[in-house]
């Protein structure tokens, strides 16, 4: 799985039925871009160009999209992903000392990764779980009312995750 | 069974997870599409609709009935024609539609085949925003097991009617929430708004009639079909019809999110329902509708929170999704908080709206930091008048950044003379 490769087959044709499921290819997009994400955890170069041969768009016009937006990673990220809410019902709830903990805690500051490529740790607008504040994205799961005991004890297990 | 005062929410029990289609029909689903589709013209849904005076919830609170009315009646084979549920839901405050997504999915999927049904359109999209994870799951789920019962497909209940839904989980940009700007987004290119006209409802996705509905505006339908606009009507306590979806975040007892008549007044939401301050803070200022709002402070608790009274209470509805300012906040920093969020997600398309929110962003930086200068203020109070309405920027999202910020200006000027006389911020050198 390592982003030298090639798109393996079954992403190919997986992002070729989406474009055929559009009326014009390129509505798959964002979507198709995802699903390499979803497989090499960001979209390296190589990769996008692939992709816009796939959907007849140009590379320049495809990474003009993977840019915009927030959730399309055009740089390696770890092997665990934290985006911790920097909206304005976290941010009064106690953000940005939570964040200080975990830029100590991990090493990092905020847009890195650690060194044992475990855990990036990025910043995010509102999740919607500000009835939870404050609250972040860990990989695919909400987490609320977080305080730096179950950061840490989140942190402790993500890192023996593989 | 008699009709339930509280619709939206009657079947989310958190505990339990989502209904699925057969326990959904024995709590009242169903018998709206059984109506709609064996009984009604589409222009009779429209004018039920229309008559039940269902607002949009997305925030800029359009007649339903009649955003539909504008699409072109041609029946659904002689054009292709989408209805999208805009579910990105990225205003901070805001997380109402998450809630019905994952608590009931199966009511926004018959929201969704009655408004096709009414405007003849044969494609559905969920516009979904990429972080609800579990929404994404629960709604695939929904619309595969009613794909499979024959609620979706070519042939709706033998009708002859047909009308399917797939999920479009959007990656992440506030932008996208901007229905003109989802449009261009679900096309495959950078996410900036569009001019109007043409309207998507004669002229949107890929050039066809397209209709955009929040997911609250859609959830509302099944129930309006089945029960009638005179009961939606009744619901309401002032002019507006139906339920509200109110949320309160910040430092009150209970945040969370309650549905109740709307035009209920922020008193009781703040306190019956979020149970007041939590204790050492005191309410300052709210933003009674999501960032993009105008504040309001204490005088304003007993404005009901519906379309008309906000406005006349110098604000809006917004979302419904208030956010609390405590005494002990500072709103200096709280609107740096704001705008950071307005600059960050500006599409860049219109110079002001580009270039003017990140240097409103670095002038509040300073006044918080205590290097601002009166001149600063002023600044602020200027780029108030460029940027808000009526609007001299391509969409809505400079005057929606500046509505918190000229608010503030007027209700915390104290608190912006205090950090320049001071050089720092009293509050947080308080603490
Ligand atoms: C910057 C901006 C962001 C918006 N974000 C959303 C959103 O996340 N969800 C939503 O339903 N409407 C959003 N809207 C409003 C939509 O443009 C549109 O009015 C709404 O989806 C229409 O649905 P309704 O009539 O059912 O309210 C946004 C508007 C602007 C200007
Ligand atoms: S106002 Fe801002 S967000 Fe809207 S089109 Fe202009 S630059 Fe883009
Ligand atoms: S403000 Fe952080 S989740 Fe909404």
């Amino acid at each position: 799985m390592s982003t030298a490769d090639p798109l393996p087959a079954a992403l190919r044709a997986d992002i070729v039925a989406l474009a055929g499921a559009e009326l014009h290819p390129r509505g798959a997009a964002v979507s198709a871009l995802r699903l390499v994400q979803e497989h090499f955890r960001w979209i390296s170069t190589a990769h996008l160009h692939e992709v816009a041969d796939l959907l007849g768009m140009s590379a320049d016009d495809l990474d003009g999209v993977a840019t915009y937006f927030n959730l399309l990673f055009r740089r390696p990220v770890g092997r665990h992903v934290i985006m911790l809410c920097d909206s304005v019902s976290c941010w009064m709830m106690g953000r940005d000392p939570l964040c200080a903990h975990l830029c100590r805690t991990l090493g990092i500051q905020p847009g890195e990764t650690t060194a044992d490529d475990a855990i990036t740790l990025l910043p995010t607008v509102c999740i919607g779980h500000c009835d939870h504040a404050p609250a972040m994205l860990v990989d695919d799961a909400l987490h609320g009312d977080v305080d730096t005991t179950t950061l840490d004890r989140l942190i402790a297990a993500l890192k023996e995750q593989p | 069974m008699p009709p339930s005062d509280r619709p939206l929410t009657a079947m989310i029990d958190p505990a339990a997870g989502p209904p699925d289609c057969a326990a959904y029909e024995r709590g009242g689903g169903w018998q709206a599409t059984r109506k709609v589709i064996g009984t009604l013209a589409p222009a009779d849904v429209i004018d039920i609709v229309t008559r039940s005076k269902l607002r949009g919830r997305g925030g800029a609170g359009f007649g339903t009935g009649q955003k539909w009315s504008f699409v072109p009646r041609e029946p659904a084979s002689a054009r292709r024609k989408y209805l999208i549920a805009n579910a990105d839901e990225m205003e901070p405050g805001t997380f109402k539609d998450r809630w019905l997504m994952e608590g009931n999915p199966l009511q926004l999927v018959e929201g969704m085949i009655i408004a096709a049904y009414a405007v003849q359109a044969g494609h559905g999209i969920i516009f979904l925003r990429g972080e609800y994870h579990l929404a994404c799951a629960r709604l695939q789920q929904a619309i595969g097991e009613a794909r499979r019962q024959g609620w979706l497909g070519d042939n709706i209940l033998g009708s002859g009617f047909g009308f399917d839904i797939h999920v479009h989980s959007s990656a992440g940009r506030y932008i996208c929430g901007e229905e003109t700007a989802l449009l261009t987004a679900l096309e495959g290119r950078r996410a900036t708004p569009r001019s109007k006209p043409p309207f998507p409802q004669t002229g949107g996705l890929w050039g066809a009639p397209s209709v955009v509905n929040n997911v609250e505006t859609l959830s509302n339908l099944p129930h309006i079909i089945t029960n009638g606009a005179e009961w939606f009507l009744a619901l309401g306590r002032g002019e507006d019809g139906g339920t509200k979806i109110y949320g309160v975040s910040g430092r009150v007892r209970r945040p969370g999110a309650w549905e109740l008549p709307m035009g209920t007044p922020l008193r009781q939401i703040i306190e019956e329902c979020a149970g007041g301050m939590r204790p050492g803070y005191g309410l300052r200022a709210l933003l009674p509708g999501g960032a993009s709002t105008a504040f309001v402070d204490t005088t304003a608790l007993d404005v009901p929170m519906d379309y008309g009274a906000m406005e006349k209470a110098g604000s809006r509805l917004g979302t419904g999704m208030a956010i609390i300012l405590d005494d002990r906040t500072c709103p200096v920093g709280m609107l740096h908080n704001l705008e950071h969020f307005f600059a960050q997600e500006s599409c860049g398309w219109c110079t002001p709206c580009r270039d003017g929110l990140p240097w409103v962003e670095r002038l509040l930086a300073a006044i918080e930091a205590g290097t601002g200068t009166h001149e600063d203020i002023e600044q602020l109070g200027r780029h108030t008048r460029m940027l808000g309405p009526p609007g001299r920027t391509f969409c809505a999202h400079a005057p929606g950044a500046m509505a918190p910020l000229a608010s503030g200006l007027k209700l915390f000027a104290r608190d912006f003379a205090a950090h320049i006389a001071q050089g720092r911020c009293p509050l947080r050198h308080a603490a």
